[in-house]
């Protein structure tokens, strides 16, 4: 599916907050059209890593390349023309309370498209039908359910039709049966759209079910174990620590059981 | 090669082909396209599809063939998309998938329900007040027998926010109010040559009417506003039914220490408020209008007596349970998002103000009937 042209790429990357250094020497591409999840224990600042491609948080040190352009250094004007190609879904969903579902979806069309207001309505339609919304765009996001305010973020998403898309822990709070009709739902998006996707999350199936690629960030190291496909890494990985999470083991390092695997 | 999108048809017999040319993105300007009600004859019975010349594509794309396959689906006519790229046939599979369908709304209730429908909704929010009040009560009782749960912590900021934290504020409005009444009564009484009795109006007035109602005001916005603001929040995150469900009541927990300090306090920033107004007005009478300091003090001393500004602490008190009430009634009883928690902090300061203000008009009009 993907051919290996590197759309992300991360050289050296520190993340700190303060002095307080989160992660450093982090080094990763991520390929045009690949579904990349970063993973790692709580608190070992997978959301800081999203954070830090959607523009919210600064680098300590190192850099962030988009599609050939470092992202940080450039200006304003162009970090936001970049952002305008990315779709972030975030861990809640993040709709705007005071909008109509379809009103959030139809912000970023209005704003950054010359669509007229009935194309703009069609769109809303067909975006919310995409995630099996169809008829909800006069809801309130409080009289939604928060499976439902999820799939309505992930049409705010791709609402610009983006080449890249951010995911923030997709499937928290979900039942697995909704969950892994998200997953689902993530991937024929892929296939279809043709946009490369990063997900955060620490659900084995999801990893499982859509990962192409991964990052592993440890919090002890305080950097990167590994990087590879999950399904590969679960068996072949140097790193214990990396196979027993991907295979849910819970036991005492001294025990080694994964070394059984 | 053109880069705007259009869209062209050829018939061939009983077969209609679509040809999407150029780049259909939502990015281009306007696409040009025939009426989709229009493209069938009536004659047509199968729709084809090339896409040979189409350079771009995205959602753009997907709403016009969803339109164009919904006409055709009605007029019956069989669709072959396998002229389609392999994507888009994908996501027109997904939008045909309905997963979930939204309940029914009831339809637009004409005036006279409209009618009905406020005044149930006006005589909710009585009940709800009524509710509130006795539930008020219910706690007060309980801290009376010894049985209500609050940190006391909480009480003593609260103490503190409502009262030695809200000083400035409450000294700036109360001074310029002073000072502002000494200038208007200044020169009306200067006409009489009666201006040694400017020190009556400033002094009564702030007694019994400004010092009382500008501290209520000041409060119902800077304190009001607060509780509603924090209350709110913690509604919305559930941090109340965490309380709740830990068999602490919410009420004696949040309600109760908010609405005891700032009950204390009010009348307490009242009568501050009075000096320092009393105090706005001397400036004036002693510099602008060269009264004596002695003789505008001892005018003052005469004028107002104690029951004067026992009606303005009486006053003060029930203005400091309003404030309270209300921002409380309001965050308690608000909705889990962050738009419902803007709704109820202007509420709040809405309705303590009219409350306010209503309530020190039947006080005035009380106090003047038992001749105080």
């Amino acid at each position: 599916m993907s051919k290996q042209t590197p759309l992300i790429e991360v050289k050296n990357l520190t993340m700190a907050y303060g002095d307080f250094v989160l992660q450093r020497n982090l080094t990763f591409t991520v390929n045009k059209g690949s579904i990349f999840t970063i993973m790692g224990e709580s608190g070992c600042g997978k959301s800081t890593l999203l954070r830090h491609f959607t523009g919210l948080k600064k680098p300590a040190a190192g850099n962030i390349s988009i599609a050939g352009i470092d992202f940080w250094q450039s200006s304003h004007q162009k970090r936001v023309e970049i952002l305008q190609h990315c779709g972030v879904l975030y861990q809640s969903g993040a709709l705007w309370s005071s909008m109509s579902i379809g009103e959030n979806i139809a912000l970023p069309l209005r704003q950054f498209t010359k669509l007229s207001e009935d194309e703009i309505h069609d769109l809303v339609e067909i975006k919310l039908a995409l995630v099996g919304l169809k008829g909800f765009s006069d809801y309130l996001p409080s009289a939604i359910s928060g499976g439902m305010q999820k799939r309505a973020g992930l049409a705010r998403a791709i609402a610009l039709d983006p080449e890249i898309l951010f995911f923030d822990e997709p499937s928290a709070g979900l039942d697995p049966i909704s969950s892994s009709m998200l997953d689902d739902l993530i991937l024929e998006l892929r296939n279809s759209l043709g946009a490369t996707i990063i997900i955060v999350t620490h659900e084995l199936p999801s990893i499982f079910a859509l990962a192409d690629d991964s990052i592993f960030l440890d919090t002890e190291t305080r950097t990167m174990l590994t990087t590879g496909n999950p399904k590969i890494l679960a068996t072949e990985s140097d790193s214990i620590k990396v196979r027993r999470f991907l295979s849910r083991d819970s036991s005492q390092p001294g025990n080694m059981p994964a070394d059984n695997l | 090669m053109k880069k705007d999108c259009s869209l062209k048809t050829s018939l061939n017999g009983s077969t209609l082909c679509l040809y999407f040319l150029g780049s259909w993105t939502i990015r281009e300007q306007k696409c040009q396209q025939a009426d989709i009600n229009n493209l069938f004859s009536p004659n047509i019975t199968h729709l084809t599809f090339n896409t040979a010349s189409l350079t771009k594509w995205d959602s753009r794309m997907l709403v016009t063939l969803a339109s164009v396959i919904e006409v055709a689906t009605a007029k019956s006519i069989s669709i072959d998309d396998e002229g389609l790229p392999t994507g888009i046939r994908n996501l027109l599979k997904l939008t045909e998938k309905k997963v979930l369908t939204p309940p029914q709304d009831s339809d637009d209730a004409g005036f006279f329900a409209a009618i009905g429908l406020q005044s149930t909704v006006f005589f909710k929010d009585m009940l709800q007040q009524l509710t509130f009040t006795g539930k008020i009560f219910q706690s007060y009782m309980r801290l009376y027998s010894g049985r209500a749960r609050f940190l006391k912590r909480d009480l003593s900021y609260f103490l503190l926010d409502c009262g030695p934290l809200a000083l400035p504020i409450v000294t700036l409005i109360a001074f310029l109010v002073g000072f502002t009444l000494a200038f208007i009564g200044a020169v009306q009484l200067q006409m009489f040559g009666a201006d040694i009795f400017v020190a009556n109006l400033v002094g009564l007035t702030m007694a019994r009417e400004m010092g009382p109602m500008m501290a209520a005001i000041i409060m119902a916005g800077r304190t009001g506003a607060a509780f509603a603001a924090q209350l709110g929040t913690m509604q919305a995150n559930e941090e109340i039914d965490a309380l709740q469900t830990m068999g602490l009541n919410p009420f004696d927990f949040l309600v109760l220490p908010r609405m005891t300090a700032l009950v204390i306090m009010m009348p307490m920033l009242a009568v501050w408020a009075d000096f320092v107004g009393i105090l706005g007005g001397f400036f004036i009478g002693v510099f602008s209008l060269d009264i004596s300091p002695i003789l505008y003090i001892e005018q003052t001393i005469k004028a107002i007596k104690l029951n004067h500004f026992m009606v303005g602490i009486i006053k003060s008190v029930f203005f400091g349970y309003i404030v309270a009430f209300c921002g409380c009634l309001k965050g308690m009883t608000c909705g889990r998002s962050a738009d419902a928690v803007g709704k109820a902090t202007t509420s709040a300061v809405v309705t303590s103000i009219v409350f306010i203000v209503i309530a020190d008009a039947m006080f005035t009009f009380f106090f003047n009937l038992i001749g105080v």
